[in-house]
């Protein structure tokens, strides 16, 4: 689509064009799932059921993605009409959108519980603690209270995405704990409970073992009193990314 | 100074006639062709690295281009390199890569890529000229001296879904496109070219038109206009038969084939084209009615074989749809085949190598699990074959997926596929590099990746097979075991296809990762 073009759909659209997510949703079921898969879970190309998109921090972002693309890879949706872009647009969102959900617990004091328990010993927040274990300053908008809570409770039931904690047993015999940081064919990258990366060889190993099941998050269950947890919980929901 | 002198003294004579081409082999030094030669067996004869020392092999130079995700496979004539990018081509002193030519041709605004990113995979020489593909469908010829335009051919209009990122195939006195656009409804073809005047020679139509044979298999109604059958993957030459072997991709719409009953000849198939005339000798069709997006656009390899005790000339393919093929490359009749690759699609293969479809296994509206997933067991991304070793290697992906059937609505120039995909969740994904037995596909060694990759295959007269991984490295395994003997971090993926030549002498390695050409050498 031309800049010409894209301009004079913007101000007519903005003004004109009310947006359906119902046509937005058989669009990009057919036209855009292809590389994001069919509810945004990615694929080729990105996932995009996260309220905030990199490349579309805002609505009119969002649009000219659609509308041209981005250069090499996603195609520029040109074809479509004005209503048509701000449909797949509108869908787009609701891919990120989560129902608000009421929580008993009082954030507060959840963040009091977060320091007493140590939890900054390992998550980052908001630039604060260590980065051993997955950053939580938006955790509230990737996960839900549900989710939150058995996270707490039976972590390793709950791992992220990609999260694999691995031990590695050099020639030696020493062995090394830790989160796989990186790993190709020939390498892994290990970060121990200490913060330290370790660089292996995989040919070099004795042996590497993949703890699929296993994290090194204790489970709080029974160390939380039902009120701390309620309040542990709100003040993770409430981590809505850097202000 | 003395080899400077040297190069500019074979620049300027520097003549590649098509029997340089036939004869590849007779000059290993050189890559005169998309896959060393024409039998599509990306092998360089050249012996100088080993597994006893490729341990030592280093970077001798790179070259950087202006943007990412970079497929080319160089041709390498007497010193001298050649690469392209899209709408982009470029000479390189071959021994130090610095530039000695560049040529580039503007992209139009409204150009788009329908199913597939702005890439290009490689140019053509024959004679004095280089030969490059452009993604607006125009195929151009460039002296090879300068970079001055020759000629420059409108292949086909690029408005409704056109497109090309192969690199050309050049012949005795023409030059072979293929299109892409198999996203798009378009109906595809092959094309040859005078490769002196650039005036088309002739066309292949992948679809069959009404009263034309191969129509009986597409419905009533104008369903085979936007068939699809795109040609998007060089193909392979025999000399001797004077035949062109090319793959056909998929129908269009991809998923949702309510429109076009039938098998849907010639998509999904390998042709047996006459060199002078296009003129159909035979076909293969490996997946008829496709609903999987699964084309059948490889490097057909080429090997003579020996079938219950008679010598063959036969073509091996290893298909995006998990099943690798055995055809005899005269006539093509099926000799043998065999899954190299999870599928869950078909039982197998019959007696004539027709697929014996599973049922439940097409797109539905509420998802269809099949192994593999749309880009397949392997994909445009080229295998090799080594007559040193007999083995055939391939780059495999294992990947499961959700397929969905949606509706189709053509509409020129917009996308046309009547569905898509989503990953399975939670399923093991895997990639390797596989050494088949060429003649039955029975797999000799596995050599496991981290993740399925993009990255074609080398195999080398040292007993050596090269190839890439989407993690940025690049590697060689042993020829005959698969045990790895050396890795590089390249620093980005590497979607590309490897290839060898020797300046001063010397062998060195070639590959593409993401926006970095990388030469290698002991």
């Amino acid at each position: 689509m031309s800049k010409r073009l894209l301009s004079g759909l913007l101000a007519v659209g903005a003004l004109a064009q009310v947006p359906d997510p119902s046509v937005g949703k058989k669009i990009f079921e057919s036209q855009c799932a292809l590389c994001h898969g069919q509810t945004g879970t990615g694929g080729r190309g990105p996932s995009l059921n996260r309220p905030k998109l990199g490349r579309a921090p805002d609505d009119e972002a969002l649009w000219k993605v659609i509308s041209n693309g981005i250069e090499p890879e996603m195609p520029g949706a040109w074809q479509l009409n004005p209503r048509e872009v701000y449909s797949v647009a509108a869908y787009v969102r609701s891919l990120g959108t989560m129902p608000p959900e009421k929580l008993p617990g009082d954030s507060l004091r959840g963040e009091r519980v977060f320091a007493s328990k140590g939890c900054g010993g390992c998550h980052v927040v908001a630039g604060k603690g260590d980065g051993y274990g997955p950053e939580l300053t938006d955790i509230g908008t990737r996960r839900n209270g549900v989710h939150l809570r058995q996270a707490i409770l039976k972590p390793a039931t709950l791992l992220p995405e990609g999260f694999l904690y691995v031990a590695a047993t050099t020639q030696n015999g020493a062995t090394v704990r830790g989160i796989r940081v990186n790993e190709d064919s020939f390498n892994i990258q290990i970060k121990d409970a200490r913060g330290q990366f370790h660089s292996f060889a995989k040919s070099e190993l004795k042996e590497l073992r993949r703890l699929r099941d296993e994290t090194p998050m204790p489970s709080f269950e029974g160390s939380l009193s039902a009120a701390d947890l309620d309040d542990l919980v709100a003040y993770l929901a409430s981590l809505k990314g850097k202000s | 100074m003395r080899r400077l002198a040297w190069l500019l003294a074979v620049t300027a004579c520097a003549q590649v006639p098509y029997e340089r081409i036939v004869k590849a082999e007779n000059e290993p030094a050189n890559w005169t062709t998309y896959s060393g030669n024409y039998s599509g067996h990306r092998f360089s004869p050249l012996s100088e690295i080993t597994p006893a020392n490729v341990a030592g092999l280093h970077v001798k130079w790179a070259h950087q281009f202006e943007s990412g995700r970079t497929e080319t496979s160089p041709i390498v004539v007497d010193g001298v390199m050649y690469i392209t990018a899209p709408n982009m081509a470029s000479a390189l002193d071959a021994r130090t890569g610095r530039e000695l030519w560049k040529w580039s041709r503007p992209i139009p605004k409204d150009y788009q890529s329908i199913g597939f990113g702005r890439v290009n995979r490689g140019p053509a020489i024959l004679d004095g000229q280089l030969f490059v593909a452009t993604l607006d469908c125009y195929l151009v010829a460039l002296d090879i001296k300068s970079g001055a335009e020759r000629w420059s051919a409108r292949v086909e209009d690029y408005k409704p879904g056109y497109s090309m990122t192969l690199a050309p195939l050049a012949i005795k006195g023409k030059v072979l496109i293929g299109v892409s656009g198999g996203e798009a409804g378009i109906r595809g073809f092959v094309d040859a070219y005078d490769a002196a005047s650039g005036k088309r020679s002739w066309r292949f139509w992948t679809v069959p038109a009404p009263g034309e044979p191969g129509h009986e298999t597409w419905p009533a109604g104008d369903s085979w206009k936007t068939g699809g059958g795109s040609t998007w993957v060089t193909g392979s030459y025999d000399p001797d038969l004077n035949l062109v072997y090319w793959g056909i991709g998929n129908p269009g719409p991809d998923w949702n084939a309510d429109s076009r009953a039938g098998d849907n000849l010639y998509t999904c198939s390998l042709v047996a084209l006459d060199g002078d005339t296009g003129a159909l000798k035979w076909h293969f069709q490996f997946t008829p009615h496709d609903t999987h997006d699964w084309d059948s656009t490889h490097v057909p390899v080429l090997f003579e074989g020996e079938v219950r005790g008679v010598k063959r000339k036969l073509v091996a393919i290893a298909n995006r749809n998990a099943f690798f093929y055995v055809l005899d490359r005269s006539n093509g009749e099926f000799i043998a085949g065999r899954a190299y690759s999870k599928q869950t699609w078909a039982k197998g293969l019959d007696d004539r190598g027709r697929p014996m479809v599973l049922p439940n296994t097409e797109p539905s509206a509420e998802g269809t699990i099949a192994y593999p997933n749309l880009n397949g067991a392997t994909v445009w991304f080229s295998p090799s074959y080594s007559p040193k070793t007999g083995l055939f290697y391939v780059s495999v992906r294992e990947i499961g997926s959700i397929y969905y059937k949606r509706e189709a609505d053509y509409k020129p120039g917009t996308f046309f596929a009547g569905g898509g995909e989503a990953g399975i969740p939670n399923s093991e994904k895997s990639g390797a590099i596989r050494a088949l037995e060429v003649a039955t596909g029975k797999m000799r060694w596995e050599f496991p990746l981290h993740t399925a990759s993009w990255s074609g295959v080398l195999s080398t007269g040292g007993g050596l097979v090269f190839s890439g991984s989407d993690e940025g490295n690049f590697f060689a395994l042993d020829a005959t075991t698969g045990k790895p003997l050396w890795d590089f971090q390249t620093g980005g993926a590497v979607a590309s296809n490897p290839i060898s030549f020797a300046v001063d002498g010397k062998q060195c390695v070639a590959i593409a990762a993401d926006r970095v050409l990388y030469v290698f050498g002991l």
